[in-house]
């Protein structure tokens, strides 16, 4: 958009001043500063800072202790650190999930019949509701002795399964309960993007008999793809930074089996009982180096769509 | 209209300038604490009563919550300290004591008598042979028990603990949890365990034990684990209870579907609100396990401290002064429901808390505070981690021990 306009003959201009002759260049990055400046201050920073202190044994109050790589090679052998790693693995796949569960409910919801609008917003719902709600809606759900699912299955099988009580299900709870909010906000993406579906293109592949499912996945699909590519980057991040159904549902118990790294992170660093900052920063720089692989693939994959122009 | 506005403006800076006068005869104290609204009203009354007897100091007090204090204490330590602050006896206050955040507050100790006065809770107040606060409430632990169940199968009160055991095969006969716990935030099961130790091992093994000075894989941390393994092998224990609040469980047992209770004395007030009055609930000691070992009690102790940072700590000691004396513990623990510390201090009607001062002052072994305030925090939460994994998998038990060693060669060392 910026075209340079011709100048003047220069022998007639007066001389100009260091400023008019860098504005174009400057003015851009001076709009950017206070941008730059807050995530150099807020984001850059204390990327570089935890990275330091994950190699220090501090407290937080005393004198820092440099140890070296002292809290990666006790992480190393952490049962604890393990519990938390396979089960932000469980997260990230199951939560994924939600993608084609959103893309199903997307489908269905986008036609046109009377009403149709209230029923979106109330597919909607679970995404307005806070995380912190959604956790204790479920943990009442799950509850044992008077929890609604415990009730369904003890009338079902003759015992109750206090699912957050057990070490084996409970993170699959959890994910259930992270995956009703997750799946409305999927489900938007794809209505908004379904609304985007070019007509004309529908019509053309139903002159050529396509219908069902060669329709969707051949004609629908392919133009869904920057729908589906949002869903599954706020999809992946929500999984990767699951901290809040877990400390309000469980926090992170029974001993330990519903942890995820976020939630160790805490723990260790800032809980009651932490106050290890050395090794809160030493969990927090996996989990960066986790995100990482996914959030480079992410922006690897946007530059690529856009030199190709899509 | 300028004049009339100038004139105002004078009025109200000769206003603030009496103002600042009358404020600047009397000292202000700042006093940082973290009391839920029945003890805060209690001791607001003793502040009032402090005030009055000292009209030249002005204590402000700010009130936390009582969880956010916990996180709140370390950031205003190091960046803006009051003049006095909340805290716990123990383990709990060496953090602050080693990083020097806490002021030395023996003069107040040796000058005051309190040696003599405050002794049940003086070895909990001294790190490095000096004392670093003072104590104005404890509360005793043991079992809470449903009378009407007990009535209900035909046991009688338990001395022992076989006995205790035996009772519990006819409560689970009758579809009764025997023993109830919520184990969702850890610590009520610390309780059962501290309390096993104590009677199966004994107050100077249990301190050694949270001071890291013995091994967890020793014979005789398994002994205990054996004993609590008669409780959880059989299914004595409420099922489910990692996923129940400690308040929860108070519910079974007021319903009459669980017996007993491992608990601190704050939990009275919540069965009496579930419906529970001095005829259907039951308080006794724990039972015995080893007849040899002095019988040693749970007493959690609250306490005030002067910060280093403190600005007015002439004025700090004369608070803490005030909140050791008998007459002062006394009137403030009637509005706590709990138990004073000064042995010249007189307790309330109440049967819990007579039973409680009854217990504690009777007790020949000692008296431990918690565990999560005996043992460093760190070993704490792995420990009491282990002792819920215990209570749900108790085929684990070595494994879990093995964690639990793990952790105190790192953390002691």
């Amino acid at each position: 958009m910026t075209e340079a306009r011709p100048s003047a003959p220069r022998a007639a201009a007066p001389p100009r001043s260091w400023w008019r002759a860098n504005q174009q260049r400057l003015t851009p990055w001076l709009f950017l500063a206070p941008g730059i400046l807050m995530f150099g201050l807020y984001v850059i920073w204390p990327i570089f800072e935890s990275f330091w202190l994950s190699f220090y044994d501090w407290d937080g109050l005393g004198e820092a202790r440099w140890i070296g790589w002292g809290n990666y090679r006790e992480l190393r052998s952490d049962p604890a650190f393990y519990t938390s790693l396979r089960n932000n693995v469980l997260w990230l796949v199951l939560y994924l999930l939600a993608v084609p569960a959103g893309l199903l409910i997307a489908l269905f919801l986008n036609q046109t019949v009377f009403g149709i609008r209230l029923y979106k917003s109330l597919f909607f719902f679970p995404f307005v509701i806070s995380q912190v709600v959604v956790g204790l809606m479920f943990s009442w759900f799950y509850a044992p002795n008077f929890g609604l699912f415990y009730k369904l299955v003890e009338w079902l099988t003759g015992t109750g399964v206090a699912v957050l009580a057990d070490p084996d299900l409970v993170t699959y709870g959890i994910i259930a309960a992270g995956l009703w909010p997750q799946i409305a906000y999927v489900m938007i993406l794809y209505l908004t993007g379904l609304n985007n579906v070019a007509p004309d293109q529908v019509e053309a592949a139903r002159l050529d008999g396509a219908k069902g499912w060669r329709m969707l996945w051949y004609v629908i699909l392919p133009q869904l793809r920057p729908a589906t590519f949002i869903a599954v980057v706020v999809t992946v991040i929500g999984a990767l930074r699951s901290f809040d159904l877990v400390s309000i549902m469980t926090d992170g118990g029974p001993f330990g089996s519903s942890r995820v790294l976020s939630f160790y992170m805490y723990e260790q660093a800032l809980s009651e009982y932490g106050y290890r900052m050395g090794y809160g920063a030493a969990i927090a720089v996996v989990l960066f180096l986790i995100m990482m692989v996914f959030i480079s693939g992410f922006i690897w994959k946007m530059v690529r769509d856009e030199r190709e122009g899509y | 209209m300028f004049q009339t506005s100038r004139r105002a403006a004078l009025a109200l800076t000769v206003a603030m300038l009496a103002a600042t006068a009358a404020q600047a005869e009397q000292r202000v104290l700042r006093y940082y604490a973290d009391f839920d609204p029945a003890p805060l009203a209690a001791f607001e009354a003793a502040i009032a009563d402090f005030e009055a007897e000292n009209p030249d100091i002005d204590v402000q007090l700010q009130n936390f919550d009582h969880e956010g204090y916990k996180t709140a204490i370390r950031n205003f330590l190091t960046a803006d300290a009051p003049d006095l602050a909340n805290w716990y006896a123990g383990n709990r206050m060496a953090p602050f004591v080693k990083a020097g955040q806490f002021l030395d507050v023996s003069d107040v100790w040796n000058e005051h008598g309190l040696h003599d006065s405050l002794a049940s809770a003086a070895a909990s107040m001294t790190i490095d042979g000096k004392q670093w606060g003072v104590p104005y409430t404890y509360y005793q632990w043991g079992i809470y028990y449903n009378k009407t169940v007990y009535e209900q199968v035909g046991a009688s009160v338990p001395a022992t603990w076989d006995e205790f055991i035996a009772n519990c095969e006819k409560f689970k006969a009758a579809g009764i949890d025997c023993v109830t716990t919520g184990t969702k935030a850890l610590w009520p099961g610390a309780g059962i365990f501290d309390y096993l130790n104590l009677r199966t091992n004994g107050y100077e093994h249990h301190m050694k034990l949270t001071a890291g000075e013995i091994p967890w894989t020793d014979d005789t941390v398994r002994a205990t684990f054996a004993e609590w393994a008669k409780l959880v092998g059989p299914g004595y224990v409420t099922a489910n209870h990692t996923a129940l609040d400690w308040q929860d469980a108070a519910a079974l047992l007021v319903q009459g579907k669980a017996a007993n209770y491992v608990m601190g004395n704050f939990a009275v007030a919540v069965f009496k609100e579930g419906g529970m009055t001095d005829e259907t609930l039951g308080f006794m000691p724990f039972p015995t396990i080893n007849p040899d070992v002095p019988r040693a009690e749970e007493a959690p102790t609250d306490t005030v401290h002067i910060p280093s940072g403190a600005k007015n700590v002439e004025d700090a000691k004369k608070f803490l002064a005030f909140l050791a004396r008998a007459d002062v513990q006394t009137k403030l623990n009637e509005g706590l429901g709990q138990l004073p510390i000064n042995k010249d201090s007189t307790v309330g009607s109440d049967p819990f808390i007579q039973a409680g001062f009854e217990l504690l002052s009777t007790t020949p072994g000692g008296i431990a505070q918690f565990f999560d305030r005996d043992a460093p925090a760190e070993m704490a939460k792995i420990g009491m981690e282990g002792f819920q994994e215990f209570m749900v998998r108790p085929e684990n038990l070595d494994a879990i021990l093995e964690r639990l060693e793990a952790a105190r060669q790192r953390i002691y060392q």
